[in-house]
């Protein structure tokens, strides 16, 4: 088994650090992964993606132009890689500031508005886990437990007691997240 | 076993990693995207508390490779890093270390050129890295990693090279594998040598005072040109030795393949993607993957390519391995050449269609 993921939005949202959470949570389940940003001078409020590869088997080139999973996490973002989407695959969007939501008929489209629900839940540095709970939901890359391990390997000791907080975030992902 | 942990990392975070596990004794740089990360981790990982290890961030490139020049001299285990035009900087210096014969390893994490041109990927470096790049007549030994795991392993294979023939070795990477993370079992750790040590295997190094031997002289001039034809033959007379011992490659479904990749580094990898794809549409096509750049492994690409039906060279440049792919099988099938430049990877799509409009 092998997905092949882009996550693009805007630089500063998380983009990164969300894709190494979910390449660290295919390490601790014992999959081949690789973690590929595309980097550029941009930093807050440009562009930003990265491609997550996590596999059974080797990988071979860690970068791609079509792509099994895309979630998009804004309009530019979403423009450039509907197309990207291979048939029968997932895109997955928060809904926030879009004007042209997605056309593709040949490919599972889902939103969630990861976004407004990171607000509710008065934190908005817990919209990545959102996003990841959803994509869970509808593509089980990783386990649950494989995301939970990767946040104690992950984050320093002094931050565990972050770890319930951003879990029911995840839950609440899985909960937010509709096919369109 | 911590030392055989799995870890997921940077290929800039693993060279330094290595490097300190690698027993190196100095590492001098300065900083340029996208390798940084190689200068940050080693400040982060203060090995100068634990092993030793001096790690220096020089006031040039220049600096940098003369540093290296001076500890190098001295018989001990130095390193530098720095991208395309860093590198560019760097080359007389790497000159003067061929022709005085100090070992010192250089790392390349290249980026798209000519001049100071873009911060992404690129493969523009091959023929200054392959063909000496600085004045006179002399190579260096390059190693071209594909993975996080090679940026790792070399570190500690270049050095060895360096030191076994006295000479320059370079690892030439790019931005792709530089800031990718992938999984990387980090080699053990390896001692630092002893000033003893150092004195016993580097008999031709600049030690300090002693009163038993004449002062070792290291130097890249010889004003006598008769002399430097004689210098000039023993460095050619080595290089055939490196030629004949240290290849190294590696090879994906060549066996029943009709058609050839060739591709190093971040290139190969993409290049085996479109081994997948172009299988996938029953075109039987495989993968030959230079490990070091120089020596080329010529005889044996040749030899690969005997029965098949046509080479396509994938590179991240204009095209500059193809002319040592062209020199090697020499016109004994036809070879084709796809290359991206500027810091644009290639897509495996557009490879495998570059092979049908090309070769079939």
């Amino acid at each position: 088994m092998k997905h092949e993921i882009i996550i693009a939005g805007f630089g500063g949202q998380g983009v990164l650090s969300m894709g190494k959470i979910l390449a660290y949570s295919g390490l601790m389940e014992d999959k081949e992964v690789t973690w590929m940003p595309a980097y550029g001078p941009e930093q807050r409020g440009g562009t930003a993606n990265v491609t997550v590869i996590v596999s059974d088997s080797r990988i071979s080139s860690p970068v791609l132009s079509k792509y099994d999973v895309a979630i998009v996490l804004n309009q530019p973002s979403l423009d450039k890689f509907q197309p990207r989407v291979k048939p029968g695959g997932i895109l997955i969007y928060d809904g926030n500031g879009i004007a042209s939501p997605p056309t593709r008929t040949d490919i599972k489209v889902y939103r969630m508005d990861a976004m407004d629900k990171a607000a509710e839940m008065r934190n908005a540095k817990v919209f990545n886990m959102i996003v990841l709970g959803g994509l869970l939901k509808v593509c089980p890359v990783v386990s649950t437990e494989g995301l939970n391990m990767a946040l104690f390997k992950t984050l320093p000791e002094r931050y565990h007691n972050l770890i319930p907080l951003n879990m029911e975030a995840v839950e609440q992902g899985k909960q937010i997240i509709v096919e369109q | 076993m911590a030392e055989r942990e799995v870890r997921l990392m940077k290929g800039n975070e693993a060279i330094a990693h290595a490097a300190v596990r690698a027993g190196i004794d100095g590492y001098f740089g300065y900083p340029i995207t996208p390798q940084s990360e190689v200068i940050e981790t080693l400040a982060q990982l203060r090995p100068w508390e634990t092993t030793g290890m001096v790690v220096l961030q020089a006031e040039s490139e220049v600096a940098s490779i003369n540093m290296l020049y001076g500890g190098g001299g001295s018989g001990k285990r130095v390193m530098t890093s720095s991208s395309s035009p860093g590198v560019a900087l760097m080359q007389e210096g790497i000159s003067y270390m061929a022709g005085a014969e100090i070992p010192g390893l250089i790392v390349n994490v290249q980026r798209g050129g000519p001049g100071l041109g873009t911060i992404q990927p690129s493969q523009g470096d091959y023929f200054q890295s392959t063909r000496g790049g600085g004045n006179g007549d002399y190579n260096v030994i390059v190693l071209a990693p594909n993975s996080v795991q090679e940026m790792a392993d070399f570190v500690d294979l270049g050095m060895n090279l360096a030191f076994k023939y006295r000479n320059p070795a370079m690892i030439l990477s790019d931005g792709v594998i530089g800031q990718m993370m992938e999984k990387v079992v980090l080699p053990p750790m390896k001692p630092r040598r002893t000033e003893e040590e150092i004195i016993k295997e580097c008999p031709w190094a600049s030690t300090g005072h002693t009163k038993n031997r004449e002062p070792n002289v290291i130097t890249s001039l010889e004003l006598r040109p008769e002399l430097m034809e004689v210098k000039n033959k023993a460095l050619q007379a080595k290089y055939e030795e490196i030629r004949n011992n240290e290849v190294r490659f590696e090879t994906l479904h060549t066996d029943d393949a009709e058609y050839m990749f060739v591709a190093f580094g971040s290139a190969a990898r993409v290049a085996e993607k479109a081994v997948e794809l172009a299988r996938e549409e029953g075109l039987r096509v495989g993968l030959f993957r230079p490990i070091t750049l120089w020596p080329f492994p010529e005889k044996q690409l040749a030899s690969l390519s005997k029965d098949k039906k046509g080479l396509l060279v994938v590179e991240m440049n204009a095209g500059q391995m193809v002319q040592d792919v062209r020199l090697a099988v020499d016109g004994s099938l036809p070879v084709a050449h796809f290359g991206r430049q500027g810091g644009i990877v290639p897509e495996p799509e557009e490879i495998v269609k570059a092979l049908k409009e090309k070769l079939q």
